[in-house]
């Protein structure tokens, strides 16, 4: 089977002088005024008299010499940052944070007079120099864009667009030519490993389930993404909610499902109105419904909204909830593939690991297998986050290097201000609260399922938080058990009161009451929450906590010991002072400080009194001649 | 045969005999796996991670969630395992209430037994209790939140086991709690005081209420005469606080110590239980020839009937009209032996001794009540009786056996076997089949009602027709044959119904045990109690048969049902507190109260109250009319309903609604005291 093609490709195929512009949609760029870009877009082409088309289906209705313009809104492009992203093609012009003043001058000066906008090109914060197109950009150069090859690339409310570009062919494949069997082994050659943290092989989970007998079975995509920064999984079900789709109708004729769900997390309100449509556009198109592809077979998808828990996320508790019960896991085994759902043989999949399904088998497996590593095939997708100069949605194949992802996609760490620190790395927090850091050391690791592994650490969900030397890997840890105690179910003991017993024994650290005792009991609570916990939240959630003591003693001993967070950041362990010697006597640390802790005569030195003092650090910034010291480490 | 599977424990083949789980192939080893939520009689759980095991190629395993299967090979006290246990308990030690000196649950408790067995000697977390509010609302039963574990065990047992689902677990992380819907408390809820919860719950979060002060103080008072009668199950438990084996009958040794604490009459509830199968067998025979009212089911469990309330009012109809033994004890102990005794019956204080905790809350039923007093006054539960024994400082084991007073102690085997389930059934199948058939019974046993199925089903020929009954315990199992019979598909003429499982022996208010061996001693206890009495008929009670005689007239007659009969109401309803939509402030103004209960609301009540508010506020009414959203009028088939003063109009729509409060404003209502 061919490459997948690109809507460009498709769009200009035959064609002369016609224009497409592409304006990223996705949920960062709306919330940077997109919507306003798209429709003053085709208002200032009416007012110029080109001829516009704004759905797929009219291009067929144009000459093919036609000047017209063919404007669509696409998924996210990931570059987030930058957004609104407006792209020309084919030229291939991307003009980042496009503003509804820039339109007008868009239209006169690139679409009708050919002319570069220079200054809304991306300049590269390392060069200076000007990026024209994605082509020029680091952070899109090193990227391997699979999955999120179409969410920036077409409509995601048209499935006319999706199936230009081969959507749902796959599927087709899959119920009209392959058996059950077939697809099982297939997925399972092509190496595909489960997206959603895990990466328990994909085709093994299908066939595990495909095996038990009944005569009812469900697939589930879940996408209850719900890490602090990870939106990979919005991404993707915003952007092309119709792969999600196709995944899932292969899936179910792989496992012999009738029904399917697809549990959204509430708060992505977009991802499920545009889930819904996709729904109702493929039922209404005889994909969905009693008769899929002529099969005689019924296949129904239901997008159900998340009850607002982290833990939903979990598989079993993620089923109790689809079921309208409290959303709280259970023991494992029996495992979903053999009694799920209402008791039923059951897949749960994530939401990327589905929408790759389709990609495979347009693609085959070995070219699918070429990418990524042997024992991680394909592409990940990265919500890349934290101190680095690019931040956004990224995509890479297995096995590239975290220096690849940091330093060149990532563009390198920023400092405080912002500005590239190159010796500013300082560790990297990856698979969010359920994940623990990585650190220089591992600067060259590949990412892949095994070598993550191997050190500890794990794919997670994909988030990638980039931390530079102004952070405290302490606060990091509590920051994170903040969460998970937050998001414990409350079930079971270890999760439940040991996830709040370690976030105090960090706050006794972080505020400087520990001792030495505090270090050894955290260190021997997270490890027997680690591996008594009930599910996959509670024996990840100490990870954070067990990887910065791993890799950072140091800083705990800091904090214990000589009560001092070296990276200055922990305000219970600051100790303010006011320089003499550099003290001019202003008065305004005292006139701003809240609680009236400094005092002292006009051009004579001041100073804080410790009894008084709350740390909050208001003395240091407004101090022009940098004579409050005792906020760093 | 099939080849017989072994699990490795701690190097020993242990055989694997139908076990569910491997956490009971290990007990069955000898190796007593600390577990709070794991009940065998519920769903497993899984959550208080203290049963956990090393299984080999696997790791750590909860016992209770792996299924035993062969060749399995288990460690079970390896420095992991202890560690975790360690852990988890001192972890739920820092967020409990430590006053376990002064715990009602002291000494019983498993989280207290498990430190002690497992040598935590410190708690090493910070002290992380927020105090909560104690339930203690209702008579029957206390919840106590800050005593609570969350081990689930209760909310497992109210909802699978009797179907009620009083309470479940509410928020999330540290801040969950198990309560009943909305923070209420027990008794604004469908609770219908089993107990069950309590019997199940390894702390001191749920415990029967006591009672013992109010005892204490009756049997102390010169000026009152204190009887006290003894349900048939507590003879066969009480000894198990006193070192007897479960089932053993120690009926002469609990009225010994009675005496000396001070009780002037020992009776028995037996007796009452002869007296409640009279008129219940008579009730029946007299429905099953009139064809009316079937299946009849049995009233003398106060949480069944509570649930029919509750859950069923339609089939209110259906219960029998008799008084449970414990309250035709009370109505003739007041109501004719005080006279006898005599003395004054506002003199009289009738304490029960029972199995039960909600016989705590049908004592203070307001149906049961002689002349403005209870006609029971204190009822005591097996556990406050050991309590009350000890801590009048009486030697139980040493005592002498006595007999119980006349004439309301003397009972037949039937009424002995009021406490296990199907004795209630047995006792007036041996009355009802000699009356009906008038010819005596070979053998006083009927063993087509005896079993441990929670729905046993059985047919004889009645009269020559066919007789079908059924014997149900536990809640969950009521409700499944309440289904059968509306749907038509299960068909009887009598069901008997117990709320607990295994019947009243295995009542809330007995010693605690999970062991089902010990419901199993209790009844064979019961069974071979009945054995040894001469007499096993309530026909034969000559008492009984003196008391109809001289003071109640004919079984079934006017005496008899003035005193020994009851009818009981539907309470379907939570309290719900009214809405006020527009706020009248005349001091005669018209009420109107529109129901929005979900059946009402279905059927347009919403539109109807809109409607109103609105005709209110354009006729410029809103002085002289108060009109109220409101909760159900118990008239659902009738719905939309609402209620224009005191009329209420069923069937409600917009146009009657709006003529009706039309006429009564032309009628003068709400003008009066105009401001």
């Amino acid at each position: 089977m061919c490459k997948p093609e690109t809507m460009s490709e498709i769009v200009f195929k035959g064609r002369t002088g016609l224009h497409r512009v592409l304006i990223c949609t996705g949920t960062g760029c709306v919330a940077n005024g997109a919507l306003d870009v798209y429709a003053l877009f085709r208002e200032q082409i009416r007012l110029q008299g080109i001829e516009l088309v704004a759905d797929f289906a009219e291009l067929d209705n144009i000459a093919r010499d036609s000047r017209a313009l063919f404007i669509s809104r696409s998924g996210c492009q990931g570059f987030c940052q930058m957004g609104p992203l407006v792209s020309v093609e084919p030229e291939g012009i991307l003009y980042n944070k496009v503003q509804a003043a820039d339109v007008k001058e868009i239209v006169e000066k690139t679409l009708l007079g050919g002319e570069v906008i220079e200054r809304l090109l991306y300049v590269d914060p390392v060069t200076g120099q000007a990026c024209r197109s994605q082509k020029d950009i680091n952070f899109y150069k090193r990227q391997h864009r699979l999955v999120l090859a179409q969410c920036g690339d077409i409509d995601p409310e048209s499935l006319a667009e999706y199936r230009a570009i081969g959507g749902y062919s796959a599927a087709e494949k899959a119920w009209v030519q392959m058996t059950p069997e077939q697809i099982c082994q297939d997925i399972l050659a092509a190496g595909l490993r489960g997206r959603g943290g895990g990466g328990f092989p994909t085709g093994r989970k299908w066939e595990m389930c495909r095996i038990q007998p009944g005569a009812r079975k469900y697939i589930i995509c879940n996408g209850d993404e719900g890490d602090p920064g990870a939106f990979m999984d919005r991404s993707v079900m915003e952007g092309n909610p119709h792969s999600v789709i196709e995944g899932m109708l292969i899936a179910a004729r792989a496992i012999g499902a009738d029904e399917g769900y697809v549990y959204v997390r509430a708060e992505y309100p977009l991802a499920v109105k545009r889930l819904r449509k996709a729904c109702a556009d493929a039922l209404q198109a005889g994909i969905l419904g009693d008769n899929v592809f002529n099969s005689g077979v019924r296949m129904r998808i239901q997008v159900m909204e998340g009850a607002g828990a982290f833990v939903c996320g979990e598989e079993t508790a993620l089923l109790a909830s689809i079921e309208g019960e409290r959303g709280m896991p259970r023991s494992k085994p029996p495992f979903p593939a053999q009694s799920g759902l209402w008791g039923r043989p059951t897949v749960i999949n994530n939401v990327e690991t589905l929408a790759t399904v389709p990609l495979i088998l347009r693609m085959g497996l070995e070219r699918f297998r070429a990418l990524g590593t042997n024992g991680s095939p394909g592409t990940k997708t990265f919500a890349l986050t934290g101190h680095v100069a690019n931040t956004g949605l990224i995509e890479v194949p297995f096995g590239v290097t975290l220096r690849e992802i940091v330093m060149e996609i990532g563009g390198g760490i920023t400092d405080k201000k912002g500005r590239i620190d190159p010796g500013g790395f300082k560790a990297v927090q990856i698979g969010g609260p359920s994940g623990g850091c990585l650190v220089k050391e591992h600067l060259d690791l590949k990412m892949d399922f095994d070598s993550l592994r191997s050190i500890g650490a794990m794919v997670g969900s994909g988030g990638l938080v980039c931390m530079n030397q102004s952070t405290c890997m302490v606060a990091v840890a509590r920051y994170f058990m903040q969460f998970t105690q937050k998001e414990s179910c409350g079930k079971c003991v270890l999760c439940r009161e040991g996830t709040r017993q370690m976030l105090f024994l960090l706050d006794d650290i972080v505020e400087g009451r520990a001792t030495p005792e505090t270090l050894a009991l955290l260190e021997e609570l997270a490890g027997v929450v680690q591996k008594g916990s009930l599910c996959g939240l509670g024996k990840t959630a100490p990870n954070p906590v067990l990887s910065t003591l791993k890799y950072f003693p140091e800083e705990y001993l800091a904090h214990v010991r000589d009560k001092r967070c070296p990276a200055g950041e922990c305000r219970q362990l600051a100790r303010p002072e006011i320089l003499a010697g550099q003290c001019k006597g202003c008065t305004l640390c005292g006139r701003k400080c809240p609680v009236k802790a400094i005092t002292g005569e006009p051009r004579q030195v001041h100073v804080i009194d410790p009894g008084l003092c709350i740390r909050c650090g208001v003395c240091a910034q407004v101090c022009k001649f940098n004579a409050v010291t005792g906020f760093q480490g | 045969m099939d080849k017989v599977k072994y699990v490795n424990i701690d190097g020993r083949d242990i055989p694997v005999e139908g076990e569910k789980n491997l956490l009971e192939v290990i007990r069955k080893a000898g190796i007593e796996i600390p577990t709070f939520c794991y009940v065998s009689e519920l769903s497993t759980y899984g959550a208080c991670r203290m049963c956990m095991v090393e299984v080999e190629g696997r790791g750590l395993q909860t016992s209770c969630s792996t299924l035993p299967e062969a060749g399995l090979k288990v460690k079970t006290n390896t420095a992991a395992v202890r560690q975790i246990r360690r852990v988890a308990l001192e972890l739920i030690l820092a967020n409990h209430e430590r006053d376990c000196t002064s715990c009602v649950k002291s000494t019983k408790c498993k989280l207290q037994d498990l430190s002690r067995k497992l040598g935590v000697e410190q708690v090493r977390f910070r002290a992380v209790q927020k105090p909560r509010v104690v339930d203690e609302a209702n008579p029957a039963l206390v919840r106590n939140p800050n005593k609570c574990i969350l081990c689930g065990d209760c909310v497992r047992m109210c909802g699978e086991v009797q179907g009620v689902g009083a309470i479940d677990f509410a928020y999330r992380g540290h801040e969950v709690v198990v309560q009943p819907a909305f923070g209420k408390n027990l008794y604004q809820v469908q609770c219908v005081y089993c107990g069950q919860c309590a019997r199940v719950c390894p702390t001191g979060a749920l415990t029967p209420k006591s009672e013992t002060a109010a005892v204490w103080r009756a049997l102390q008072d010169p000026a009152r005469t204190v009887v006290v009668q003894i349900a048939p199950a507590v003879r066969v438990a009480l000894g198990e606080a006193f070192g007897y084996q479960p089932g053993e009958v120690t009926t002469g040794k609990i009225v010994t110590a009675l005496r000396m604490m001070g009780f002037s009459k020992v009776f028995d509830t037996c007796f009452a239980a002869d007296l409640t199968v009279m008129e219940e067998g008579n009730e029946f025979i007299r429905r099953f020839k009139e064809n009316r009212a079937l299946p009849l089911f049995t009233s003398c469990c106060p949480a069944w009937v509570k649930y029919v309330e509750q859950f069923c009012p339609e089939m209110i109809g259906n219960l029998s009209t008799c008084k449970s033994p414990q309250q035709m004890f009370g109505a003739v102990a007041k109501g004719l032996f005080s006279r006898e005794m005599g003395i004054r019956k506002e003199d009289m204080v009738v304490v029960s001794i029972m199995p039960c905790t909600a016989k705590k809350f049908e004592a203070r039923r307001p149906e049961f009540r002689i002349d403005g007093a209870a006609e029971v006054d204190h009822v005591i539960t097996t556990q406050e009786l050991a309590q009350m024994i000890n801590e009048h400082g009486i030697q139980f084991r040493d005592l002498q056996p006595g007999s119980l007073d006349l004439p309301l102690g003397f009972k037949t085997g039937a009424g002995v076997i009021f406490g296990a389930s199907g004795g209630v059934m047995e006792a007036a199948l041996r009355y009802v089949y000699e009356k009906v058939e008038g010819r005596t019974l070979e053998s006083a046993d009927i063993r087509e009602v005896r079993g441990e199925a929670g729905i046993r089903e059985a047919e004889i020929i009645l009269g020559g027709q066919t007789f079908r009954f059924a014997v149900v315990h536990s809640l969950a199992n009521a409700r499944q044959v309440i289904a059968g019979i509306k749907s038509g598909e299960r068909q009887y003429h009598f069901v008997e119904f117990m709320a607990c499982p295994a019947g009243c022996i295995n009542g809330a208010g007995q010693p605690v045990s999970l062991d089902q061996d010990y419901a199993r001693s209790r009844t064979s206890g019961l069974y071979g109690a009945d054995q040894m009495l001469q007499l096993r008929k309530v026909q034969d009670n000559p008492y009984l048969k003196e008391l109809y005689a001289e003071r109640l007239g004919e079984v079934g007659g006017e005496r008899a049902h003035h005193l020994l009969h009851t009818g009981y109401t539907a309470r379907r309803r939570m309290k719900g507190k009214s809405m006020v939509i527009v706020d009248g402030q005349a001091a005669g103004k018209l009420e109107i109260r529109v129901c929005v209960g979900t059946s009402c609301y279905l059927k347009g009540s919403q539109d109807i109250l809109h409607h109103l508010a609105q005709y209110v506020l354009v006729k410029g009414l809103s002085d002289q009319v108060q009109v109220k959203a409101t909760f159900c009028f118990e008239k659902c088939d009738k719905g939309p309903t609402i209620k224009v003063g005191d009329k209420v109009i069923g069937h409600c729509d917009v146009n009657k609604a709006l003529a009706a409060v039309e006429q009564a404003v032309a009628n003068g209502a709400g003008v009066t005291g105009r401001p």
